[in-house]
């Protein structure tokens, strides 16, 4: 099953989806940003005002409760949180990541009426999806849910799950069962007070910091019903995968903007002090703008890639597809490094300094995080088997 | 050598099953008895090298790498014409 993600827009108070994270990023996550990153906390405040806008279930179908909005408004407003405050957008684009698999796979009553429930009460998702044991390798898993008399179990060792404490629910990757192979595996949702977690180790990383990654023991029982149906290794090819790059894309391009933004206002400022002479960085921000271009046309193309793909049932599941989807990762990744780069040489020791408007050290910090979260050599690895036998149509 | 065969032998040089192969139904699940991704693409290179032929794009999907039933199909359906 799939359905939803990119139906017409019907939200129905206040503007746009993007509108109003776009206000919300302004508003709330710009001014509480220097201390979420300083004291490496969860941006409470963000995602209380987002949950008072009841944007936190911005994709689920208006049929079920939710805002009804595709996955380019969605997008939109994840580049404006992303350029005032990384780790907010990401935590978002996370739970967004997490919504729009159910959305797209929860085909059961059970995840149907929680979809609901989620839009009612505005439930923040998180994901525990790596594994101590298996590598980084997302694509198997070690622990097995026990499945008996109606309901589950499982006990996962999870190196991260991000912002799990403020988290209302967890989806978790698991073995289908303890026969299984650990590439066989299954989504389960797991919530509180079947959910217990015990955090394993702190979060104190260069960047992302409001993203409260830390590692937990993961322990949950529920309704069987609570699992997905569909394997996960669909579910990841047509959803989680490309959703996923697409979403957390568009916070790394809210990163460069402002990056950009910043490196703009500096060279202006020069101009104003010597009206007649050009400034020494106006030349390199022109060949930046390149490079944003580049990046923010990168990313609407590959919103109207999977939009076309998800109208064409079979081409989700195509070797092109998933070659383009894991480029626009790479691609995006290493284009908000540059570009953050090239904007520090713009304003020089202004953005090298964490006292002047030009610092940029958060910008860099947050933006080296992108390749490394899914290491962007093991998409290459995927990539270079998918070549194998792609024939390029 | 049967197409059947062939096909089994391909599975045992490149499926990495966690069964083994002369256990597989004509149905059996190949994804379900551990084949990855990875594995799949392998076993894709050695059916083209071993029947001398290429998937056409529209086969290039899980399904048609499910079972041995369906690859039996697809390599049927390419070494006819």
């Amino acid at each position: 099953m799939t359905t939803a993600l990119t139906t017409p827009p019907t939200m129905t108070s206040g503007g746009s989806v993007s509108a109003r994270m776009a206000a919300i990023a302004d508003e709330v996550a710009g001014p509480a940003s220097a201390e979420v990153d300083a004291q490496a906390r969860f941006p409470t405040e963000t995602i209380e005002a987002l949950r008072a806008e009841g944007l936190l279930a911005a994709l689920v179908p208006t049929a079920l409760g939710g805002g009804g909005a595709t996955l380019a408004e969605v997008s939109d407003g994840l580049v404006a949180l992303g350029r005032r405050c990384a780790s907010s957008a990401m935590v978002v684009a996370m739970h967004h990541i997490q919504v729009a698999c159910l959305v797209r796979h929860g085909d059961n009553p059970i995840l149907r009426d929680y979809l609901g429930e989620l839009s009612e009460q505005q439930y923040l998702l998180a994901s525990a999806t790596t594994e101590v044991g298996t590598g980084g390798d997302v694509r198997s898993s070690i622990c097995a849910l026990e499945v008996a008399d109606g309901r589950f179990r499982v006990e996962k060792q999870a190196p991260v799950i991000s912002y799990a404490d403020a988290a209302d629910a967890v989806l978790v990757t698991t073995r289908r069962n303890a026969e299984s192979p650990e590439s066989d595996q299954v989504i389960v949702l797991c919530r509180p007070p079947t959910l217990e977690l015990e955090q394993v180790g702190e979060w104190n990383a260069l960047g992302f910091r409001g993203t409260c990654s830390t590692g937990f023991v993961l322990r949950a029982s529920g309704p069987a019903e609570a699992v997905l149906t569909e394997p996960y290794s669909d579910i990841s090819t047509r959803t989680m995968l490309p959703v996923a790059h697409l979403l957390w894309s568009s916070v790394w391009l809210g990163i460069a903007t402002d990056a950009v933004e910043l490196a703009r206002k500096f060279v202006q400022a020069e101009a104003r002090r010597k009206p007649g002479t050009t400034p020494a960085a106006s030349v390199r921000l022109a060949q930046t703008t390149v490079l944003h271009q580049q990046f923010v046309d990168m990313v609407g193309s590959s919103l109207a890639r999977f939009e076309a793909a998800d109208a064409d049932g079979d081409k989700l599941s195509s070797i092109g597809f998933g070659i383009g989807m894991n480029a626009l990762k790479v691609s995006s990744s290493t284009l908000v490094v540059d570009i953050v780069r090239e904007c520090m040489l713009i304003c020089g020791l202004a953005s090298y300094r964490l006292d002047t408007p030009y610092s940029l050290g958060r910008h860099l910090r947050d933006a080296m995080g992108a390749a490394l979260m899914v290491n962007n050599d093991r998409i290459m690895a995927n990539n270079s088997q998918m070549l194998l036998v792609h024939r390029g149509e | 050598m049967t197409v059947d065969d062939t096909i089994r032998g391909v599975l045992t040089d490149h499926a990495r099953l966690a069964v083994p192969v002369e256990s597989l139904a004509d149905d059996t699940d190949l994804f379900g008895a551990g084949m990855t991704s990875h594995a799949s693409v392998n076993v894709m290179l050695a059916l083209e090298d071993a029947f001398d032929f290429e998937f056409s794009e529209k086969m290039l999907k899980k399904a048609t790498f499910e079972s041995i039933g369906s690859i039996r199909t697809a390599v049927t359906e390419m070494t006819a014409g």
